[in-house]
C-alpha cells in the first residue's frame, strides 16, 4: 500500500503547503496537459527534472520517494508492457529507438505519479473542499468529498484490525485457488462494510445534533486568498503550458539516439 | 508457557511501541496487563499469537518462536478475543459464528456440534441461536465473540478490554468467568485499565508505561503503590484510597478488595465494642 503514502496529506508547513490549491490543481493539470502531448523522452525527463524543487521545498521527499518505490511494479510493467509491444508489433524500429520509446512512456507515467503526489502531499482536505466549494460546487458534495477522504485512513486501519480479529480465529488468508481466495475476503468485508454503514449513521446523527445546514449560508473561517507566490506559480504555468504548445506544434524534438549518433 | 525475551516492536509508521519487555507468563496463571492507553499493552499482547512479529528480541509460545509459524496456528493454543466484536462478527447466525473457527482448524462435524452447543451453553447464548449478531445486543455481542474463541477450547486465553462497555452486572459475570477459566487450568491475560475489576481478581500485574513495564508482581503488591499506579496514568482502586487515608488510625494500606476490607473493618469494630 505503500503507493497510497505518496498520496496522504502530512501536516507540516512549507511555502508549497500554504499556496491555493486552485493554484496548485492548475500546476497539476498543466503538468498533466504537457505530460500527454510530448511522447518522447527528453521532455519527459525535463518535465521529471523540473518538478524536483518544488518537492524540496515542500519538503515531503520522503514520502515522495516511498510512493515512487510504492508505484515501481507499475513503472516495471508499463516499461515491460511498452517494451514488448513496440519490439514485437512494430518490428522496424531499431532496438535504441525502441527502448526510449519505452522510457519515455516510463517517464509520462512517472512525471503523472510526482506531480499528483506533490499536490496530495501539500494539500490538506480542508483546504482543497475549500476550493472545490469557493469554486461553486455545492456544500453537501463538498462535504461528502472531504468526509470520504478523511474516513480512508481510518477503513484501512479498521480493515487491518479486522483481518488480523480473522486470523486470530484460524483463518488462513494466504493460498487456495482463486475462488478460495475471494471467500476468504468475506469475513473481513462483512464486518468493515457493516461497521462503515454504521459509522455512517453515528455521524449523521452527531451532524444533525449539530444543526447542520441550519443556515442557507454558510461562511467559512478561512477564505482562500491568492497572494503573490500563488500568481507567480499560475504565470510559471502559463509559460510552461505556452512553451510547450509552441515547442509541440513547431519544433522537431529530437530523439536521445538521434542526438547520440549524431 | 509464554517468553518475551527483550522485546521491541516498531509499527510501519515509525511508533515504537515496545522498547524492551521481558516477561515469562506460566502455564495456568492469570496476568493482567495494565496501563495508559498508548502504553503498548494490546502491542504486547498481539505478540501473543504472532499477530504482530517483534522487530527485535523473540517471543515463545509453548516453547515455539512466533516468528516461525502461522497466526492460524498459533491462535489453536492461544485464542484472541478483540476489544470491539464488531470487528469479528460477519455470519448469520450466532451458532454459525461459533462454528467458523472450528471449521477453519479442522474439527470435524460432529466435535463442531458438540463444541458449539458447549460454548452456547458457557456463555448463556442457547436462545441466541438461530438470531443474526447483528441483532444483539453490545453486551451480548461481546459474549458471542468471547463464545466463538472459547469454543476451541485453547491452552491461553487472551482478552483485550474485555471490561469496556460492559454495565456492572455483566463484569461481575466476566470477573466469575474468568476465574473460572483459571481454575480450569487456563492461562489468561487479561489486558485493561479498568483497576476496580482487577482488584477484585487479584491476578499478577503487569504494569506498563511508554513501551516499557514498570512494575509485575501480585496485584496486592503493585496496585497499593500510589507512585507506580500514577505513573502508569492509572488510580489507585478506591478501598485502596480510603485505607490509605485511614493510615494514622492503624490500618494497613495494602488493601485492594472489599471482601478483605469488610473484614478488617469488623474486626476492628468487634475489637472496640
Amino acid at each position: 500500500m505503500s503507493i497510497f503514502d505518496g498520496f496522504k496529506f502530512r501536516s507540516v508547513s512549507s511555502p508549497i503547503h500554504r499556496m491555493d490549491p486552485r493554484v496548485k490543481f492548475l500546476y497539476v493539470c498543466v503538468l498533466f496537459v504537457v505530460a500527454i502531448l510530448f511522447n518522447q523522452l527528453l521532455p519527459l525527463l525535463l518535465l521529471l527534472v523540473i518538478q524536483i524543487p518544488l518537492v524540496l521545498i515542500a519538503g515531503v521527499e520522503k514520502e515522495w520517494i516511498r510512493s515512487m518505490k510504492g508505484s515501481a511494479f507499475f513503472i516495471i510493467i508499463i516499461f515491460v508492457m511498452n517494451f514488448f509491444s513496440l519490439y514485437f508489433y512494430s518490428g522496424y524500429f531499431s532496438f535504441a529507438v525502441i527502448l526510449e520509446r519505452s522510457l519515455a512512456m516510463t517517464a509520462r507515467f512517472l512525471v503523472l505519479i510526482e506531480s499528483f503526489s506533490v499536490f496530495f502531499l501539500t494539500t490538506s482536505p480542508d483546504l482543497l473542499g475549500l476550493a472545490l466549494e469557493q469554486s461553486g460546487v455545492p456544500y453537501e458534495f463538498v462535504f461528502a468529498f472531504t468526509t470520504a477522504v478523511r474516513f480512508v485512513p481510518v477503513l484501512a486501519e479498521e480493515a487491518q484490525t479486522i483481518m488480523d480479529a480473522q486470523k486470530a480465529r484460524g483463518l488462513e488468508l494466504e493460498g487456495g485457488n482463486f475462488i478460495k481466495r475471494v471467500k476468504n475476503y468475506i469475513p473481513i468485508l462483512i464486518p468493515l462494510i457493516v461497521n462503515a454503514i454504521r459509522r455512517s449513521l453515528e455521524l449523521a446523527e452527531a451532524m444533525e445534533s449539530r444543526a447542520w445546514g441550519a443556515s442557507k449560508k454558510r461562511t467559512n473561517l478561512y477564505i482562500l486568498k491568492m497572494g503573490r507566490k500563488d500568481f507567480y506559480l499560475i504565470i510559471i504555468s502559463s509559460i510552461i503550458l505556452a512553451v510547450s504548445i509552441y515547442a509541440w506544434m513547431f519544433l522537431q524534438i529530437p530523439s536521445l539516439t538521434q542526438l547520440l549518433s549524431a | 508457557m509464554i517468553e518475551v525475551e527483550d522485546v521491541y516492536f516498531a509499527y510501519p509508521n515509525g511508533v515504537e511501541a515496545l522498547k524492551g519487555v521481558s516477561l515469562r507468563i506460566q502455564d495456568g496463571e492469570f496476568v493482567a496487563v495494565m496501563g495508559q492507553n498508548g502504553a503498548g499493552k494490546t502491542t504486547l499482547v498481539k505478540h501473543f499469537n504472532g499477530l504482530l512479529k517483534p522487530t527485535k528480541g523473540r517471543v515463545l509460545v509453548n516453547g515455539v518462536d512466533t516468528t516461525k509459524v502461522s497466526v492460524a496456528t498459533l491462535s489453536r493454543r492461544a485464542g484472541f478475543v478483540f476489544q470491539n466484536p464488531d470487528h469479528q462478527l460477519f455470519c448469520e447466525t450466532v451458532e454459525s459464528e461459533i462454528s467458523f473457527a472450528l471449521k477453519n482448524f479442522g474439527f470435524d462435524e460432529k466435535t463442531i456440534a458438540e463444541r458449539v452447543n458447549w460454548a452456547l451453553n458457557l456463555l448463556d447464548l442457547t436462545e441466541y441461536r438461530g438470531v443474526s449478531p447483528f441483532m444483539l445486543s453490545g453486551g451480548e455481542r461481546k459474549r458471542v465473540a468471547l463464545a466463538s474463541v472459547l469454543a476451541w477450547d485453547p491452552e491461553i486465553v487472551i482478552l483485550d478490554e474485555p471490561t469496556i462497555g460492559q454495565d456492572h452486572q455483566q463484569k461481575d459475570r466476566l470477573r466469575q468467568f474468568i476465574v473460572q477459566l483459571n481454575s480450569q487450568e487456563k492461562t489468561v491475560v487479561v489486558v485493561t485499565h479498568d483497576i476496580e475489576f482487577i482488584a477484585e481478581c487479584k491476578p499478577r500485574v503487569v504494569l506498563m508505561a511508554e513501551g516499557k513495564i514498570l512494575a509485575e508482581g501480585p496485584a496486592i503488591e503493585v496496585l497499593t503503590q500510589p507512585e507506580l499506579v500514577e505513573k502508569a496514568s492509572l488510580v489507585l482502586p478506591e478501598i485502596t484510597r480510603i485505607f490509605m487515608r485511614l493510615e494514622g488510625l492503624g490500618f494497613r494500606r495494602n488493601v485492594i478488595d472489599i471482601d478483605e476490607a469488610e473484614r478488617i473493618l469488623l474486626e476492628r469494630f468487634s475489637e472496640s465494642l
